[in-house]
């Protein structure tokens, strides 16, 4: 990945009606970036990818693509290729003619465009297939295709729209694997849509979490992960124990009555900040070494760990743990002070932490 | 700019189409209004044409007959309909097929030939039993006959779409068959079969061919009696009974539709 | 095989038994009604068609009246009239169905105001009110005559019958090709822009391709009616345009000869299922043609 932004979307503004989709948006894309889109159904990001593949222009604001403003430029004019939802094969034609479609409007060379369509079937492991009709392969064969078909155009982006959506768990985690492989071998952009925190983490270079049109924060996934910036993101990346809390001091933190040391400085005495503590991070030890005590309430095994509830200071706290503690037994709670992660309370109308129904 | 151009045109061209297709309706409309009885000379206003088509008891017979064969024919079309569609959707494919290709002949073929077959038929029925005449009865099974494909197309989609298991699900909670089929299946498929009755309705009172070769000499219908007079001339009655029909399902429809919109609006979520 | 599974047979043997006889009995009817009065009068033409007014005696002097010169005439004068009608509404109907399709309004009550409401105006009626446009003082030629063009004579003649079925069997075509447009995923469109189509390559090579049996079911619906209407023809082209239809109605109903009406009957029937069977070999779609 270089440093060179590739796509620069300034102010984008898109309005269906009376709801705002996209309010003033702001993001750069950088070449030879993973860059995942991440949120619930309605924050926006489809039309973000759609914004950017030209089959929706903004009420307001710029697409940038390589230097040159592609706002107005409709899509069979732009430098990217789109892989869609639910594939968007031409079931009247075969695999060769689905894949060759591009080429043949391009009217690239007869020899040309099959070179490039044995390539592209060997690509993605589909050597052989090329005679037979969409309808007759599976979700994951059809998934590869609508790959295939997108990037023998040799674009300089890959706009990826959900593309693992339709697929089973199986299909999808060895998709993803192919599509980390594939971005390698291709060396170029890909801009990839979901709604599933797992396939943005284990793909990504860059994570957008976005929701009710405004982008929530842009990192690595480890930076999302490890320090969401709100509640939000902290809720929707991963599993995690959101508190209100309040700030002693530098590096103290008072959660429910006790106080916590933490690593982070610069908040006011006494303001109000929200606490997120991942259910891993917390340590159960025995009650008189923990800050606070609390009793297991439920206690589920998860294979790779158990998973319990516990209650303590008026609240239940999850917990993942690969030691067992028994439902009823008194245990202590412990957390290392840079596990904590600490945020500030939304202030603005902007930032509102929005609660979401999906899990 | 381009865009508010291209849809310009497009809304254009809609509305061409569709005053190709109700500019006759509107000048029958302006016809019953007509003082003159010429049918190409304005003679100004009058409602004469409403009153004296109460008088004409031809008219209202004719108008009476209609209505009453399109009532009956597209309920006995749907009765048959739906237990066919049913019937159908259970059979194996290859016998489903032919069910269907048989069903859509009378569709299909020619109106014409169609209606000259029922006749053919009648014309043999009555060698048999000298005491049958053409006329009410055999323009009503003709209508019947015409009208079953159009309820089975409307219900057979409606059973596709319902999910098997909703009626499994009935009879695991207790239902017998055919209560599970009266309390689940059927008031799944209760919007098909309502627009294939209200289709057969409609068809059945649009149509002219079927009816003018299987009516017999004593029956007239609305269509049978505009063609025998269309050389001398259609009377104005005519008119203000076709506007009073027409204006009626107008008015009907709009307020279904205009419900259905205030619905949708009420039942819209708020976020 | 065990007991267990022998009863489990058997049990599973009595309801597959007691499902078909359930069938059997909801189906009976409808089968009965399609054996009486479709399979049956079927027959009742061909019978009449092949035999003898007189006796009674099998014949095919009825077929052979198409070959009359007259008769041959009508025939091939329906033939180019409802292909010239099939091939306007088909130009006129594929883009109102494109731009339906664009507007993305609730089907519902696009079919209600296309397709049924009209049919609350009678038939004949909407028919006789083209002759009012029509004819020699017509309003379309009071229109015209108003701003100084020359007028138009088209009443009795070709042309006016080809307008009246466009006129009528026009919401027969645009149905079925709206009711396959709209099938057609959005993305699927989008996929071949994407991929650097025009909006022109994208008409010919995706779209007009994917909705082609709405096109072929929407030309059977138009093409049949036409070529087999005495209607249209009679109300419109006076008595100087005879078509088949005209034919086939003037012996039953004037000359009163029904075997030689069946004859040619019998003819235009194998003539429209072949023309069908010819067009339905372009149709992927093996069941049902469904129009909505």
């Amino acid at each position: 990945m270089s440093d060179r932004k590739l796509i620069d979307l300034v102010d984008i503004t898109k309005q269906y009606g009376d709801s705002v989709v996209l309010d003033d948006l702001n993001l750069y894309i950088r070449e030879n970036e993973f860059l995942t889109l991440l949120g619930p159904s309605g924050c926006g990001k489809t039309t973000t990818l759609r914004i950017i593949g030209g089959f929706e222009t903004p009420d307001k604001g710029k697409v940038i693509f390589d230097g040159k403003d592609i706002t107005r430029l409709a899509p069979n004019e732009r430098q990217l290729n789109t892989v869609f939802q639910k594939y968007a094969l031409f079931t009247h034609m075969t695999i060769t003619e689905n894949i060759a479609f591009g080429l043949k409007i391009k009217k690239k060379s007869k020899q040309y465009i099959k070179d490039k369509i044995d390539y592209a079937l060997k690509l993605v492991n589909l050597d052989g297939f090329g005679n037979r009709m969409p309808d007759s392969l599976s979700g994951g064969q059809q998934q590869r295709i609508a790959i295939a078909r997108a990037i023998v155009n040799e674009p300089k982006v890959l706009l990826l729209d959900e593309p693992l959506g339709a697929l089973d768990l199986k299909m999808r985690q060895d998709m993803q694997y192919e599509l980390i492989r594939l971005k390698n071998e291709l060396g170029i952009t890909f801009v990839y849509v979901t709604h599933d925190q797992e396939e943005a983490l284990t793909m990504s270079d860059t994570i957008v979490v976005m929701n009710q049109g405004y982008i929530q924060q842009v990192g690595t996934p480890e930076m999302i992960y490890n320090e969401p910036k709100n509640a939000f993101v902290a809720d929707f990346i991963g599993e995690s124990n959101i508190i209100s809390a309040t700030m002693v001091e530098d590096k103290l933190v008072n959660i429910l009555g006790a106080n916590f040391v933490c690593v982070d400085t610069g908040f006011g005495r006494n303001q109000p900040v929200d606490v997120v503590i991942r259910p891993e991070d917390i340590d159960l030890v025995k009650p008189e070494d923990g800050i606070i005590k609390g009793r297991v309430t439920s206690l589920i095994f998860k294979g790779v760990h158990y998973e319990m509830e516990v209650m303590a200071n008026g609240r239940e706290w999850l917990v993942h743990s690969t030691d067992l503690s028994p439902v009823g037994s008194e245990v202590g709670i412990r957390v290392d002070p840079f596990d904590i992660q600490i945020m500030n309370r939304p202030e603005s109308e902007d930032e509102e932490v929005v609660t979401i129904d999906e899990p | 700019m381009v865009n508010a151009i291209k849809k310009f045109i497009q809304k254009f061209y809609l509305g061409i189409m569709l005053l190709f297709l109700y500019a006759p309706i509107l000048i029958l409309i302006v016809l019953s209004f007509n003082k003159s009885k010429s049918r190409s000379k304005w003679g100004g206003f009058t409602l004469d044409w409403y009153r004296s088509l109460f008088e004409s008891s031809d008219l209202l017979t004719a108008l009476y007959n209609t209505l009453l064969i399109a009532l009956l024919s597209a309920l006995g079309a749907t009765l048959l309909g739906t237990m066919g569609a049913i019937a159908i959707n259970r059979m194996r494919k290859s016998t489903r097929t032919i069910m269907m290709s048989i069903t859509n002949i009378p569709m299909l073929n020619a109106e014409i030939v169609t209606a000259i077959s029922l006749m053919l038929l009648f014309i043999a029925v009555r060698e048999f039993i000298p005491n049958f005449q053409l006329g009410f009865l055999s323009v009503l099974v003709s209508h019947i006959t015409f009208n079953i494909p159009y309820v089975i197309l409307s219900v057979s989609p409606k059973l596709k779409q319902t999910d098997r298991s909703t009626y499994e699900a009935a009879m695991d909670l207790g239902a017998s068959p055919i209560m599970a089929f009266f309390k689940v299946v059927l008031p799944d498929i209760m919007p098909g079969i309502l627009s294939g009755f209200l289709l057969a309705f409609t068809m059945s009172l649009d149509d002219f061919v079927i009816t003018h070769f299987t009516k017999g000499p004593g029956l007239d219908t609305l269509s049978t009696k505009i063609y025998a007079e269309t050389r001398k001339g259609i009377q104005p009655e005519i008119y203000a009974l076709s506007t009073i029909l027409f204006g009626a399902v107008f008015l009907l429809l709009v307020l279904v539709n205009l419900r259905k919109d205030k619905n949708q609006a009420d039942a819209k979520p708020r976020r | 095989m065990s007991r267990d599974k022998k009863v489990e047979k058997k049990l599973k043997e009595e309801l597959q038994g007691k499902k078909k006889r359930n069938n059997a009995l909801l189906a009976s009817p409808y089968i009965i009604w399609m054996a009486i009065f479709i399979i049956v009068p079927l027959f009742m033409i061909a019978y009449y068609g092949l035999t003898d007014k007189e006796n009674g005696s099998f014949t095919l002097a009825n077929i052979k009246l198409i070959l009359d010169p007259v008769n041959l005439k009508a025939l091939w004068l329906s033939i180019r009239l409802s292909v010239i009608s099939t091939l306007i509404c088909l130009l006129l109907a594929y883009p109102i169905a494109m731009i339906l399709r664009s507007l993305n309004m609730k089907r519902s009550s696009f079919i209600v105001f296309i397709f049924i409401l009209p049919m609350w105006m009678n038939f004949l009626l909407r028919t006789i009110a083209w002759q009012n446009i029509l004819e020699r003082n017509g309003i379309l030629n009071t229109i015209l005559s108003f701003l100084h063009l020359p007028t138009l004579n088209i009443i009795n003649t070709s042309a006016a019958i080809i307008l009246g079925m466009v006129y009528n069997y026009l919401p027969f075509m645009i149905l079925p090709i709206y009711n396959v447009l709209i099938k057609i995923d959005n993305n699927v469109i989008n996929a071949a822009r994407d991929l650097g189509a025009n909006g022109l390559q994208t008409l010919l090579k995706i779209t007009l391709p994917l909705s082609l049996p709405g096109v072929i079911s929407g030309i059977t619906m138009v093409f049949v009616p036409s070529l087999t209407t005495f209607v249209i023809s009679n109300i419109l082209g006076g008595n100087k345009v005879v078509l088949i239809g005209n034919v086939i109605e003037q012996q039953f109903k004037v000359v009163n000869n029904r075997n030689a009406g069946a004859g040619l009957s019998l003819v235009l029937m194998v003539f429209v299922l072949a023309s069908m069977a010819l067009l339905s070999k372009y149709d992927k779609e093996a069941e049902g043609k469904s129009i909505w």
